[in-house]
C-alpha cells in the first residue's frame, strides 16, 4: 500500500479516475448551463478569455449555442458508464472462457483458441458498426462493442496465465489432495491471476473511453445525450469557425487514457515483487 | 513455398468466409427495425411495401433468405444495394481502388519513416536525436489514431492549412480518370499536378493509419539494429575501415530485418482495418465510408457486401505475410 501512494504513475491515473467519478456524479451540479439547452443569441461563443467570450460561458457554445463546459462535464457520465461496464463485462467474459479453455484444454480450448483468431483477425471497427447497423444507435450497442472488441485481449494473456500455472506444485497438489475442478479454478488459480486481471482492466479502461468516443463520435451512441465523441462529431463540422471547440474532449479523452494506463502501469509497477527490485 | 501449401490456405478461407457471411447475416436479421420502412416515403400504401419486400426476397424466412443469398452468392451475385439501387458487387469494386490506395500510402510512409528513425537514432545513438526518437515513439503509441486523425485536422488544417481535411479529389477533375486507382493512373500518365492534388488529399489521412505503424517499426528495428551491431562482423567492416553509413545499411540492416518483417505484418492488418475508422474522419470516399452509410441506412445488401469484400482482403493480406516470412527467413520453408 506503501508503495502505491509512492509511486506518481498511481497517484496522476488515480486522481485522474476519481476527477472523472467525482465529476460525472455531480455533473447536474457542477454544469453551469443545462447541456442541451440551445440559444440563439448565443452561437459559436469564443471560450472566456479570448476576445469577445461571455464570462457565463467559460470554454465558449456550439453552433447551436449550448454550452461547451456544460456538455463536457455531463458528456463524462456515459464515458464512465461505458468504461465501467464496458471493462467489467470484457473482463468477466474474457477471464472466464481464458480460464476454462486453459485450465480444461481439450476441444474447448480450441473452440474459445479459434474463436479468438477470429475476432483478432477482423478490425474491431467493422465488428462495432455491423453491430450498430443491427442494434441500432445507444449506449448498449456501445457497451456491447466495447465488450466485443476487448474479451480477446483478456481470453488471450488469463488462458496463457493458466496455461503456466496449472502445471504448477500448489495445483498439482491440491489435485492430487482431491480438490474439485471448480474449487481448484476459483480458490486457487482465481487469486492468482488477479494482479495480472486488474493491470488489464486498467487497459481496458482507456480503451472503452476511447471506443465510447468513436462511436458517439460516428452517431451510434444515443443521441439525446451530451458525449465527448459527439462534441467532436459537432466540432469537426464547424472547424474553420471555432477550432477551440474540438480541443477540449480531445484533450479530456488524451488525459484520460495516459491518466488509466499509468494507473494500470502504476499498480504493476508497485504490486510486483519482481519489478520493485 | 509449394503451391500444395497455397492451395491448401487458399481452401481454408472458404470457411471462413462462411463463417463470415453467415455472422452477418444473422446479426443484421435477428433483430427488429424494416429497412423497407425506411426507405418508402409516407404516402406509400401497404400494397407498396409488400410489392418491395418480396422484390427484395424480404418476406421469406429467414434460413431461406440465407439459401437464396448463399446461391446468388456462388455465382458472383451480391444483391442489389436498397438505399442507393444499384449492384453491391458493381458498388463495392468501384470504391475499394480509393481504399487500396490510401492503404498503400500509408504503409509506404509508415515504412520509410519507421526505417529512417530506427536508423537515424541507431547512427546518432546516445546524442539527443536517439532521444528525441524515442520520445516521438512513446507519443505515437500512447494516442489511439482516432485522436490522431483529429490532431491532425487541428494541427494542419486549421491552425496551419496545408492540407485539405476532407475528400479525394476536387470531383471536377474526377471525371478525367479511366479507372478508379486515381493515383496510380495519374502517375502512370505523368499528371503530376493531378498526383499532388491527390497526395495532398491522402497525406492526413494515411499520416493518421502510419503513426502507430511507424513507432513500430521504428522501436522493433531499433532494437534489433542495436543487437546486430555488437556482433564481431560488425567490428570487422570497421577494421577494414567501412564508413558507418555503410556498415549501417549494407551490413547491420539486412540482419537486423526479420524481427521488422514478423511484427509488422499484423500491424499491416491491424492498419488495413483502421481505415474503415479514416476514411469517415476524413470523408475519403472508400468502402470503409461505404459502409457507414449502409449502416446507417440499414442497407443489408450493401453492409453484407462490403463486410464480405473486407473479409476476403484480409484472408489474402494474411496469406501474402505469411508468404513473405517464408521468402525472408529460410528456416520457414518446410
Amino acid at each position: 500500500m506503501r508503495a502505491l501512494l509512492r509511486n506518481p504513475k498511481f497517484l496522476f491515473g488515480a486522481f485522474v479516475l476519481l476527477a472523472l467519478v467525482f465529476v460525472a456524479a455531480f455533473a447536474p451540479w457542477l454544469a453551469p448551463h443545462d447541456p442541451m439547452a440551445q440559444s440563439l443569441l448565443n452561437q459559436l461563443l469564443p471560450p472566456r478569455w479570448a476576445k469577445g467570450g461571455d464570462p457565463s460561458f467559460l470554454l465558449g457554445t456550439d453552433t447551436l449555442g449550448r454550452d461547451l463546459l456544460s456538455r463536457m462535464i455531463h458528456g463524462t457520465r456515459p464515458a464512465l458508464l461505458v468504461m465501467i461496464a464496458g471493462a467489467t463485462l470484457s473482463g468477466l467474459a474474457g477471464v472466464v472462457l481464458g480460464m476454462l479453455a486453459g485450465f480444461f484444454g481439450g476441444w474447448l480450448d480450441t473452440l474459445v483458441s479459434r474463436t479468438v483468431d477470429t475476432f483478432m483477425s477482423f478490425p474491431p471497427m467493422l465488428l462495432a458498426i455491423v453491430l450498430a447497423a443491427a442494434m441500432g444507435p445507444g449506449l448498449g450497442t456501445v457497451v456491447i462493442s466495447v465488450v466485443l472488441i476487448g474479451w480477446t485481449r483478456f481470453c488471450r494473456v488469463v488462458r496463457g496465465e493458466v496455461l503456466a500455472l496449472r502445471e504448477q506444485e500448489f495445483v498439482t497438489s491440491a489435485r492430487t489432495i482431491g480438490v474439485s475442478r471448480s474449487r481448484i479454478l476459483f480458490h486457487e488459480l482465481l487469486p492468482n491471476l488477479l494482479p495480472l486481471v486488474i493491470v488489464l482492466l486498467g487497459l481496458e479502461m482507456g480503451r472503452a473511453i476511447v471506443v465510447e468516443a468513436i462511436m458517439s463520435f460516428i452517431g451510434f451512441s444515443s443521441s439525446g445525450l451530451a458525449t465527448w465523441g459527439s462534441i467532436i462529431a459537432d466540432a469537426r463540422s464547424y472547424i474553420n469557425q471555432a477550432w477551440w471547440a474540438m480541443t477540449y474532449p480531445i484533450v479530456a479523452i488524451i488525459v484520460m487514457v495516459l491518466g488509466l494506463n499509468a494507473l494500470g502501469d502504476g499498480l504493476r509497477q508497485a504490486t510486483d515483487p519482481v519489478l520493485q527490485r | 513455398m509449394s503451391p500444395a501449401f497455397l492451395l491448401r490456405r487458399l481452401l481454408l478461407a472458404v470457411p471462413t468466409l462462411f463463417g463470415v457471411a453467415v455472422v452477418v447475416f444473422v446479426l443484421l436479421r435477428i433483430v427488429p427495425g424494416d429497412p423497407i420502412a425506411m426507405m418508402v416515403p409516407g404516402e406509400a400504401t401497404p400494397e407498396d411495401i409488400a410489392r418491395l419486400r418480396e422484390s427484395y426476397g424480404l418476406d421469406k424466412s429467414i434460413p431461406m433468405q440465407f439459401v437464396i443469398y448463399l446461391d446468388h452468392l456462388v455465382r458472383g451475385d451480391f444483391g442489389v444495394s436498397i438505399s442507393l439501387k444499384q449492384d453491391v458487387l458493381t458498388l463495392v469494386l468501384g470504391r475499394l481502388p480509393a481504399t487500396l490506395e490510401l492503404a498503400l500510402v500509408a504503409i509506404t510512409l509508415s515504412v520509410t519513416c519507421g526505417f529512417t528513425l530506427a536508423l537515424a537514432s541507431t547512427y546518432w545513438r546516445g546524442t539527443w536525436i536517439e532521444s528525441g526518437v524515442d520520445a516521438i515513439n512513446s507519443i505515437a503509441l500512447a494516442i489511439p489514431e482516432f485522436l490522431w486523425a483529429m490532431l491532425l485536422i487541428l494541427a494542419f488544417a486549421v491552425l496551419m492549412p496545408l492540407f485539405p481535411i476532407s475528400g479525394r479529389i476536387d470531383p471536377m477533375r474526377a471525371t478525367a480518370f479511366a479507372t478508379q486507382f486515381y493515383l496510380v493512373e495519374s502517375l502512370v500518365r505523368g499528371q503530376f499536378g493531378l498526383a499532388r492534388e491527390l497526395l495532398g488529399h491522402l497525406a492526413l489521412p494515411a499520416l493518421a493509419l502510419a503513426l502507430p505503424l511507424i513507432a513500430v517499426i521504428a522501436r522493433v528495428l531499433k532494437s534489433s539494429l542495436q543487437e546486430v551491431m555488437v556482433q564481431d562482423y560488425i567490428l570487422l567492416a570497421r577494421i577494414k575501415g567501412f564508413s558507418n553509413l555503410r556498415i549501417l545499411t549494407r551490413e547491420a540492416l539486412p540482419n537486423a530485418l526479420l524481427p521488422t518483417i514478423t511484427l509488422t505484418g499484423v500491424h499491416f492488418i491491424f492498419l488495413v482495418g483502421g481505415t474503415v475508422l479514416v476514411e469517415l474522419i476524413f470523408a475519403y470516399p472508400g468502402i470503409g465510408n461505404m459502409l457507414f452509410g449502409a449502416a446507417s441506412n440499414r442497407d443489408l445488401p450493401l453492409i453484407q457486401g462490403v463486410t464480405l469484400v473486407f473479409a476476403l482482403l484480409f484472408i489474402l493480406l494474411n496469406i501474402a505475410i505469411e508468404l513473405s516470412y517464408a521468402l525472408v527467413n529460410p528456416r520457414l520453408r518446410h
